[in-house]
């Protein structure tokens, strides 16, 4: 460890490690800390990934990638099925990962690319100068250091604190974060397709999923809208699920945490920090995926810090780029999924049995999500009005 | 400071520390903190997803 560097990411996440990658590719000279002693373990996540997100960053890796499936299919509280296909929910559809070893593969990219990484290191708080964020208070083994950096990429996931040490208001309002608990489950049958249950029986305001891993493992999972939640309410509701709907699975892992589902907050940057992946709350607020946002922003901003270090200006005039660019990419299907993610809040079990009745006899299984809620919107527009605006 | 962690059910998830109005939790290696700063105002406990958490 350095008492300098041109970037200290924090958190070795999907997020961290593509900005730390990227940075270290270009010439800077970048640290990335992580607090676990295991960098990816214990897991918060279902695993699953679009193909074509995924290839943006990292070529496909058989000892990562646990299971492809065909699509996606998406059950109503009354069981109505309704079958996507692969290429089509574009979300959904590509594959399963085993994020123990992905986790881990990214923060190799980073190291091979130059990035020095230090585990069990935790930051715990930032150092300031004029105004501007200038490096982190850091604890490894029980130590603490100060690091100077030009500039401090906040990685830190849902738990995040660098947001706030820095100045910017990420805190969760209860409707902001869906919280989940998930079994990795075997002795079942699979399937080729990862599944979406809906309806309040399952998760209030949420849904539950089963997304295959092999031929008899799944992540079978659910996740509650915090604002519907009671004590321990996520965990029951799985259990009751496992009791009723696959009462020979065996439980073999058990993961708990939480995903944000707010939508773009206002700020994500400030003068020597940025945020990325959870920790700027970039995850889509329908699906809870948050992995690919996590990753595009880890490359954005590692590209503005690159652009940031040549001009020697860490200070907001250059790192707007980064909230400029994230905003007008993926940032814009996070605004359109927050409006359907309050939509779907407001309808009950019996209007999701009607919305998912009207596609019976629709060939959907080839089409793009977007087409097919626009199908959605035609033939339901009492229920769907407020949508019409998103295509 | 009167939420009670308990540590055979807490999973170190981190999803009470994002939810923290007052900032006053932290997840430490397998557990969580609680500092001075907290409210008692309940909403960690609330979307704990396995009811680890107790506000007394
Ligand atoms: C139950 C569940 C299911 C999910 N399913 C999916 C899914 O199927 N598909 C999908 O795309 N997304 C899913 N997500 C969301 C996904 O897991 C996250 O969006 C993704 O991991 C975000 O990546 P990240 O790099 O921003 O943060 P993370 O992967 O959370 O990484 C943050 C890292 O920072 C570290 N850290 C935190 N604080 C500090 C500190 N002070 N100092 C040093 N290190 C620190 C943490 O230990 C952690 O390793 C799910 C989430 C949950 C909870």
């Amino acid at each position: 460890m350095k008492d300098k560097y041109d970037v200290i990411v924090v958190g070795a996440g999907p997020g961290g490690s593509i900005a730390a990658k990227t940075c270290a590719e270009g010439g800077l000279d970048v640290l990335l800390i992580e607090k676990r002693q295991e960098i990816g373990d214990p897991v918060r996540c279902a695993e699953g990934v679009s193909k074509d997100g995924l290839i943006r960053h990292i070529q496909p890796d058989k000892r990562w990638i646990s299971k492809e499936v065909k699509g996606s299919k998406i059950i109503a509280p009354d069981g109505t099925e309704i079958r996507m296909s692969e290429g089509a929910s574009s979300q959904k559809a590509g594959y399963t990962l085993e994020r123990k070893v992905f986790d881990r593969a990214l923060a190799q990219q980073a190291a091979m690319a130059g990035a020095e990484v230090m585990v069990k290191t935790r930051a715990t708080g930032l150092l300031h100068s004029n105004g501007a964020v200038c490096g982190i208070k850091a604890m490894y083994m029980g130590e603490n250091h100060d690091i100077k950096a030009n500039i401090v990429i906040g990685a830190d996931g849902v738990e995040s604190k660098v947001g706030r040490w820095g100045g910017i208001d990420t805190t969760m309002k209860p409707v902001d974060i869906e919280t989940g608990a998930q079994f990795l489950v075997s002795n079942i049958d699979a399937g080729e397709y990862s599944k979406f249950y809906m309806g309040g029986e399952y998760a209030p305001g949420g849904y539950l999923w089963l997304f295959p891993k092999g031929e008899h493992t799944a992540n079978v999972g659910l996740g509650i809208l915090g604002s519907k939640s009671e004590k321990g309410m996520a965990l029951s509701l799985l259990q009751k699920f496992m009791k009723n709907h696959m009462p020979d699975a065996r439980i073999l892992e058990m993961v708990v945490g939480g995903v944000p589902v707010s939508g773009p907050i206002k700020q994500t940057a400030t003068n020597g920090l940025l945020l990325v992946g959870d920790a700027a709350r970039q995850s889509d607020p329908v699906t809870g995926g948050g992995i690919i946002n996590a990753m595009d922003a880890g490359k954005i901003a590692g590209e503005v810090c690159i652009k940031a270090c040549k001009a020697g200006d860490y200070s907001m005039n250059t790192l707007q780029e980064y909230e400029d660019r994230w905003r007008d990419t993926f940032g814009k299907s996070l605004s359109k999924s927050l409006k359907v993610k309050n939509m779907l809040l407001k309808f009950s079990d019996e209007q999701l049995n009607q919305l998912a009745h009207s596609l019976v006899g629709e060939d959907v299984s080839r089409m793009t999500l977007p087409a097919v809620l626009k199908i959605l919107a035609t033939k339901n527009p009492k229920m769907l009005w407020e949508m019409r605006s998103l295509f | 400071m009167s939420v009670n962690v308990n540590r055979f059910k807490c999973g170190y998830c981190g999803a009470c520390v994002g939810v923290c109005p007052a900032g006053a939790l932290e997840l430490i290696e397998t557990w969580i903190e609680v500092e001075s700063t907290c409210t008692d105002c309940g909403i960690c406990a609330k979307i704990c997803p396995v009811g680890a958490l107790e506000v007394e």
